[in-house]
């Protein structure tokens, strides 16, 4: 056994550097593999909602209006510091029923002298009230194209669903707007072998 | 110098020659040395970042450097102290030691060793050479959080390649120091018998090897979410920021772990040599190390939790995170029973590790105040983190690397220190590191956010405090050096065995150690390793 000392710690210190070599490019990879992992805890384990579409029009039928109870829900719009836009709720304040449709605007405007994509992130507290508010319509579900100078009027029409936690008064919703620049070469793709054609 | 020590122990076969010596050095020694002097280089870089950053807040208001400046400092103090000044002193310490106390004649793979060494200068060239960019250094925090960090200039590039080469230089070193602990243990030298210092160091190294990859990983999205257009943590394209500061974390909780079981290691070292007594707990000692260290991979979440997570996983990092105080617990009480009723004495080794035991708790103890998830919403992002990671890494970290050297430096250069000059030094240390930092509790508790150039002047006075021992603090680097460059000269020469109640392997070789030690394996010799637990 002890007959090749050196061999043997050769074979030992290659073992070594192999299993650490393996090791550590599985972590490296399980770095990355963090990204879906992230996801599916999120959404499946934890419950949290990381992106959102429309609520489906037959949860919502199913809500009856509680009259009895009031609801304050206050909005907020932000935009990123890198995107040249104006961007504001309409009113900042709201009381609701819960289970009852309703309807808020924004306002943005790019003051920009160049097109622009923005798409808006939302973001509803406390965090633990969020299940529990639906966007039935919103401008967040799309990315906005705003030409140079241009404002629009934006919508968003949601229902505070009516089992929210008793002790929650007041729900804000948040959005922060970011420009797009994936969208807009994708679209500057789409536009661009149309010119050399022409 | 060189040709001198050459006549003098000709049986040295020091290679002739500045290249030979030490750029293409494959001896432990040498690269272990060079690991503690281009730490010491780093020491001081950082110190001046922080002189910068403590001459900014001794008053309210702007006085001397702009605030992106500012925030350049702080974010380079923390890259460069923990990456450059911290890990590569330790690195350099298992250079050093380890071979010295499993009996081995080198590490096991030397050649690797060089390497691991000098990507390290590199590294730091590419990290520091931020700072005179245009676009200035990353000032986005030392944890690089996106979207700031990704709004910076092109030196986060830079930044980002640095780290990947200080991982690729830690991951060879800490494979190294596995290969060589694994393989290389003289006859005899069981795994339960190995100094504490050496299992710090082997537990430490595969925490390295699990973590660096994952940091590796998440600086490499930064840089394609910056140039590549990807969009991992980019919100406008569906990632998520808070998704970086889990993948970061969960490198960054193990990190905080890498830069502080070795110095438990060094302190279960020191300690036993001056109380004259073998290491209360050998065994315990060693299972809580590991504890720490698989404890160290489910907690990384408490450094988040303000940023929004759901109840469930708030209580579980809070519970998972307050567990850790139990290894740690007892790794306290077992060196206080070390102590008790030891013949002690008190060199400068055995101040500096009595100071790491009381400062180091002091910062453990604010640790479980911020593991408490609703005193944390206070304490998150204060000044009160700051002055907590300061007691783990300057008077816990830090400490132990200076007490580590003190006690070693007699077997690594054949020559004792002043210890006058020694104990001036860490009382000068301890005085003004805790006029430095205990005031930094109060400000956090009042409410001072970090990583700002300015202050609500109700901070003024003990911000004022806390400068005046930041001023203080930076003579300690030129303190040290003098003394050890004095003992160099013309201290007293030093025994085999320099201290009293020292045991170990390293301690029966002469010192200064000759150039290549135990080249045939030792005998082992049970009542000479005091330091493991012997009665098996």
């Amino acid at each position: 056994m002890s007959a090749d000392p050196q061999g043997r710690m050769r074979r030992g210190n290659a073992r070594v550097i192999r299993i650490a070599l393996v090791v550590g490019a599985v972590m490296f990879l399980f770095g990355f593999a963090c990204v879906p992992i992230y996801r599916i805890v999120c959404t499946h384990v934890l419950g949290i909602k990381l992106e959102e579409g429309p609520a489906s029009a037959g949860k919502v039928d199913a809500y009856k209006v509680d009259a009895t109870r009031e609801v304050t829900v206050e909005f907020v719009g932000n935009v990123n510091s890198a995107l040249p836009w104006q961007f504001a709720p309409e009113a900042v304040r709201m009381t609701v029923h819960p289970g009852a449709m309703t309807l808020a605007w924004y306002d943005a405007r790019n003051v920009s002298a160049r097109a622009i994509t923005g798409h808006a992130v939302p973001s509803v507290a406390p965090q633990t009230a969020s299940l529990y508010f639906n966007k039935v319509e919103c401008f967040c579900f799309t990315d906005q194209t705003l030409q140079a100078g241009e404002s629009r009027r934006m919508p968003v029409r949601f229902v505070v669903d009516p089992r929210l936690p008793a002790n929650v008064k007041t729900l804000t919703l948040s959005y922060t707007f970011y420009e797009n620049q994936l969208a807009e070469r994708r679209a500057a793709q789409a536009a661009a072998p149309a010119a050399p054609a022409g | 110098m060189a040709t001198h020590a050459a006549t003098h122990d000709h049986h040295d076969e020091k290679p002739q020659g500045f290249l030979d010596r030490w750029l293409f050095t494959t001896n432990h020694k040498d690269i272990g040395t060079l690991y503690l002097v281009f730490s010491f280089t780093m020491v001081c870089i950082g110190a001046a970042m922080s002189g910068v950053i403590r001459a900014e807040l001794m008053k309210p208001g702007l006085q001397l450097v702009q605030p992106y400046f500012f925030n350049e400092m702080t974010t380079m103090h923390a890259l460069v102290m923990i990456f450059g000044a911290i890990m590569p002193a330790f690195v350099g310490l298992a250079n050093w030691m380890v071979p010295l106390m499993i009996g081995a004649p080198d590490m096991a793979l030397p050649r690797m060793n060089n390497w691991s060494f000098w990507i390290l200068p590199f590294a730091f060239v590419l990290l520091l050479s931020t700072l005179f960019m245009p676009g200035g250094a990353p000032a986005g925090g030392w944890t690089m959080y996106p979207p700031l960090v990704l709004q910076g200039g092109n030196g986060i590039a830079f930044m980002i390649f640095a780290i990947h080469l200080m991982g690729i230089s830690s991951i060879m070193g800490a494979i190294n120091i596995i290969a060589t602990i694994l393989n290389m243990r003289a006859p005899g030298m069981d795994l339960l018998k190995m100094p504490v210092f050496v299992w710090s160091w082997l537990i430490t190294a595969f925490l390295l090897i699990a973590v660096l990859p994952v940091l590796a990983g998440a600086v490499t999205m930064l840089l394609t979410d910056k140039y590549f257009g990807t969009s991992f943590f980019n919100a406008a394209g569906g990632g998520d920021p808070v998704m970086y500061q889990h993948i970061f974390w969960f490198f960054g909780h193990p990190e905080v772990y890498i830069m502080i079981l070795p110095a438990f290691g060094i302190i279960s070292e020191i300690v036993p040599t001056f109380a004259r007594k073998p290491l209360f707990g050998y065994k315990a000692m060693v299972y809580a190390l590991a504890c720490i260290a698989f404890l160290s991979f489910i907690v990384w979440a408490h450094h988040m939790f303000t940023v929004g997570m759901p109840l469930g996983g708030e209580l579980f990092f809070m519970y998972a995170t307050m567990l850790i105080a139990v290894p740690t617990g007892v790794k306290v009480f077992n060196w206080l029973t070390t102590m008790w009723r030891g013949s002690l004495t008190f060199e400068t080794p055995m101040l500096w590790a009595i100071a790491f035991v009381i400062l180091f708790t002091i910062g453990g103890f604010s640790g479980v105040m911020t593991a408490v998830v609703p005193a944390d919403f206070q304490y998150q992002d204060t000044y009160f983190v700051v002055a907590h990671f300061h007691y783990v890494l300057v008077t816990g970290a830090l400490f132990s690397i200076i007490g580590a050297i003190y006690y070693w430096w007699p077997k690594w250069t054949g020559r004792m220190y002043n210890d006058k000059w020694g104990k001036i030094h860490f009382w000068w240390s301890v005085v003004f590191a805790n006029v430095l930092f205990f005031p930094q509790h109060f400000l956090g508790l009042a409410g001072m956010p970090r990583r700002i150039p300015d202050y609500n002047v109700a901070f003024a006075d003990f911000n004022f405090i806390s400068s005046i021992g930041a001023f203080g603090m930076f003579f300690t680097p030129f303190m040290f050096f003098f003394i050890l460059w004095h003992s160099k000269r013309h201290g007293a020469k030093a025994d085999a065995r320099a201290w009293d109640g020292a045991r170990g392997l390293e301690w029966t070789v002469p010192s200064p150690a000759p150039y290549h030690t135990f080249s045939t394996p030792p005998l082992v010799d049970d009542s000479l390793l005091a330091h493991g637990d012997v009665s098996h």
